[in-house]
């Protein structure tokens, strides 16, 4: 009886175990097909990237590159699930494959594309890092910030780059280190630290959503260093990669082309081979990617071009009013750039 | 057959090894053994496969790389060149840090409070019921939180900074107090100060013994303290009060100059403070209602002091009682710590949380977390074992 017992535990626990050997193996697209979402990694809340608006649903321009993602496989926008996750969490959940993307304003470093096992899909906004001070303090330019406080989250290329950049002019500094962007915000803006350092559009954004008074605070001109922010995605799922890349390429060239949410249905039945091949009325370049011929279309039709992306959450048609500036397209003299669809 | 009649010996057959339960028991454990041992031989050669197929360093060659990140308060000198050996190296003397200040005060309130749980006096006593009572049912993290925005909301900016004493400077940078500039004349007195310790006990000892002897009490507490204040004292004042501050001022952004304790550091040791000392309160009550009432009513009966009884007679039987659940609270607050790097103090897990960041190692990463909290852990414990056995009362 007892031996019965015993040889039935064991079996249970091999049974369990069983189920701890069958690690993605370069499927994740069948598993989000199966699955019917994509599971996506978004900051916990910077206003224009990705922020809960007052129903609860997340908004911003993170978040519509994985709706992008969303509407190229499934044809509908919505099928994806919003994790939140920290800089801190950010690579460990992509690694574990909690989450299939990351579009959580992650820059693209040889450390992260290598040692961390990560591959990065193409740039989707150049940043820089930036600082914001308090304009009582009187400080005109980040050379006069020796001896400062300064509040920084953790494990970001932020940290890093503040450490290079006050060693390599022989400043002084104090670092305030603290994970969650909420507490981080509260502690600058309450006086704990003089300066606040980040993406420059993370902190421009932050500044009109969280300050009480946005006007007594400025961020500075320098740019201490080139932050391109891209969609990221584990090693070993080249399939996947390649869907991810040339969603990002089709906003960016349907922009180009000058297809947009309203005349996409005009362009089906333009004669230019490019239009032809990218919305499907060629076929040939979704099945080559294992998405549905129709995945450019859907794109454009749900969620629109990069250009309409980007004025919608972050340009002229929002509070924040970036310029297009580095983010423009290359015939415009910006660095977007697309790789040709054929 | 006849034979076997008359010797009276039967011959048996030696029974089958399996019907022995010792037997029986060993080959079971071997198994057992042998099972747990695939077990986790299986889980490390997964993991390890799982990180080598997606490309993920792994090994501990990462501690001898450059950190490049800065830390806002460390107990030795640390820049952001130094290895993330370094790094970590520094996050564990800040934890150790708070962990033992945290220890000592939790202690002394909680003793305080469990005391005063039990006092005669109706105020005092509701007073210490509604603060364990508050303080032991909200969780942690909040009561940190409470406590931080409290220090920085309620202290002015640097440049309005208070000064309730000449060069102790309160802002919600911290608590920025003058330090003496180091001197040779302060080995000296490191040295008169260890010796008056020393002398303190050796003149206690010599008391006691005087007293039992003969009964004559000394106030070997008044010696003591005079010689552990005096002897260094002496020195100083031998060596021409060679007493020059670090004054801290204001230059620029901050406070340059003295030493302070950071609002977080502070808020954390408060906050672990009170919330333990809560717990202790609960557990010296706890003792001291255990040593029976007899004991007190014998000692009065001898015409001791209320405060004499508690100090001579229930504490040190309480003891027994105490030790025990006292060396789980400490454990408790030691890995309550880590709750620093929700509030912006640079522990040690906030630092490897950083460095698995960086690096992208997160299993080592969390492999060395628990090997530290582990050690600091059995250290506790095995501190607290000894001194139970030592305070233990033989009965008998």
């Amino acid at each position: 009886m007892t031996i019965k017992r015993w040889l039935g535990a064991l079996a249970g626990i091999v049974f369990v175990l069983s189920f701890g050997t069958s690690a993605q193996a370069g499927a994740t697209l069948d598993k989000i097909k199966q699955s019917g979402q994509i599971s996506c990694g978004v900051p916990t809340g910077i206003a224009g990237f990705a922020a809960p608006d007052s129903q609860g649903r997340w908004a911003g321009f993170d978040i519509d590159i994985c709706r992008a993602l969303s509407s190229a496989i499934f044809g509908v926008a919505d099928k994806v699930k919003y994790v939140p996750l920290t800089a801190v969490q950010r690579f460990t959940a992509l690694q574990s494959g909690e989450v299939d993307v990351l579009s959580n304003n992650t820059t693209d470093t040889l450390q992260r594309d290598t040692a961390l096992g990560l591959n990065f899909a193409p740039v989707v906004f150049y940043d820089g890092q930036g600082f914001m001070v308090a304009k009582k303090l009187g400080v005109k330019g980040a050379k006069e910030l020796n001896g400062a406080t300064i509040c920084v989250q953790p494990g970001t290329t932020t940290e890093l780059n503040l450490a290079d950049y006050f060693r390599a002019n022989k400043m002084e500094y104090k670092p305030v280190v603290i994970e969650k962007i909420d507490e981080l915000y509260a502690a600058f803006f309450s006086g704990r630290c003089d300066v606040m350092t980040g993406d420059a559009s993370g902190l421009a954004a932050q500044r009109l959503g969280r300050a009480s008074n946005p006007d007594d605070y400025v961020v500075l001109a320098d740019r201490i260093s080139k932050e391109p922010l891209a969609p990221v995605v584990r090693h070993g799922d080249d399939e996947w990669n390649d869907v991810v890349r040339w969603v990002v390429y089709a906003l960016i060239e349907a922009e180009e082309k000058g297809v947009t949410q309203k005349n996409v249905d005009d362009m089906l039945k333009s004669e230019d081979p490019n239009i032809k091949r990218m919305l499907g009325v060629t076929p040939g370049m979704g099945k080559a990617l294992g998405l549905d011929e129709k995945w450019a279309y859907n794109e454009i039709k749900l969620i629109g071009n990069y250009g309409e992306i980007f004025d919608r959450t972050l340009g002229k048609d929002t509070e924040l009013k970036f310029e297009r500036g580095l983010n423009d397209l290359w015939t415009r003299g910006g660095l977007m750039y697309a790789m040709p669809i054929r | 057959m006849a034979t076997e009649a008359a010797t009276g010996i039967v011959p048996t057959r030696r029974p089958p090894p399996w019907h022995n339960p010792r037997i029986r028991g060993v080959v079971w454990q071997i198994l057992f053994l042998g099972i747990v041992v695939a077990l986790f031989a299986f889980l490390v050669h997964n993991t390890l496969v799982n990180l080598r197929r997606q490309n993920i360093a792994s090994g501990f060659g990462f501690l001898d790389r450059e950190a490049a990140f800065g830390i806002g308060e460390s107990l030795i000198a640390y820049s952001p060149a130094d290895t993330y050996a370094r790094a970590f190296l520094v996050g564990l003397l800040n934890t150790l840090y708070v962990s033992a200040l945290g220890i000592v005060l939790a202690t002394v309130l909680g003793t305080v409070m469990g005391i005063a749980r039990l006092s005669s006096n109706w105020l005092i006593r509701k007073l210490a019921q509604i603060y364990v009572e508050t303080f032991r049912n909200i969780p942690l993290l909040l009561q940190l939180f409470f406590w931080w925005a409290m220090l920085r909301i309620s202290a002015p900016a640097p440049r309005q900074a208070w000064e309730p004493l000449p060069g102790v400077l309160v802002s919600n940078r911290g608590f920025v107090y003058p330090v003496p500039i180091a001197d040779p004349a302060h080995h000296w007195m490191l040295l008169a100060l260890a010796l008056g310790i020393i002398g303190a006990i050796a003149v206690s000892r010599w008391a006691k013994r005087r007293q039992a002897r003969t009964g004559t009490r000394f106030p070997s507490g008044w010696v003591g303290a005079g010689l552990i204040v005096g002897m260094p004292l002496l020195v100083f004042l031998a060596a021409g009060v060679p007493l020059k501050l670090d004054w801290p001022e204001l230059k620029g952004f901050n406070f340059v100059g003295g030493s302070a304790v950071s609002p977080e550091f502070a808020a954390l040791l408060i906050g672990l403070t009170i919330y333990t000392g809560s717990f202790v309160a609960e557990i010296v009550r706890a003792g001291i209602l255990a040593v029976s009432w007899g004991q007190s009513e014998a000692a009065s009966a001898l015409g001791l002091r209320p405060g004499q009884c508690m100090r001579l007679i229930v504490l040190p039987q309480a003891l027994r009682v105490i030790v025990p659940p006292m060396t789980s609270e400490y454990l408790s607050l030691t890995k309550n710590s880590s709750l620093a790097v929700a509030i912006g103090y640079p522990d040690l897990v906030s630092i490897a949380n950083t460095t698995m960041n960086q690096t992208g190692q997160a299993v080592e990463g969390i492999a060395m977390i628990m090997a530290v909290y582990l050690a600091i852990s059995l250290l506790i414990s095995l501190f607290m074992n000894l001194y139970n056995r030592a305070v233990a009362l033989v009965e008998r």
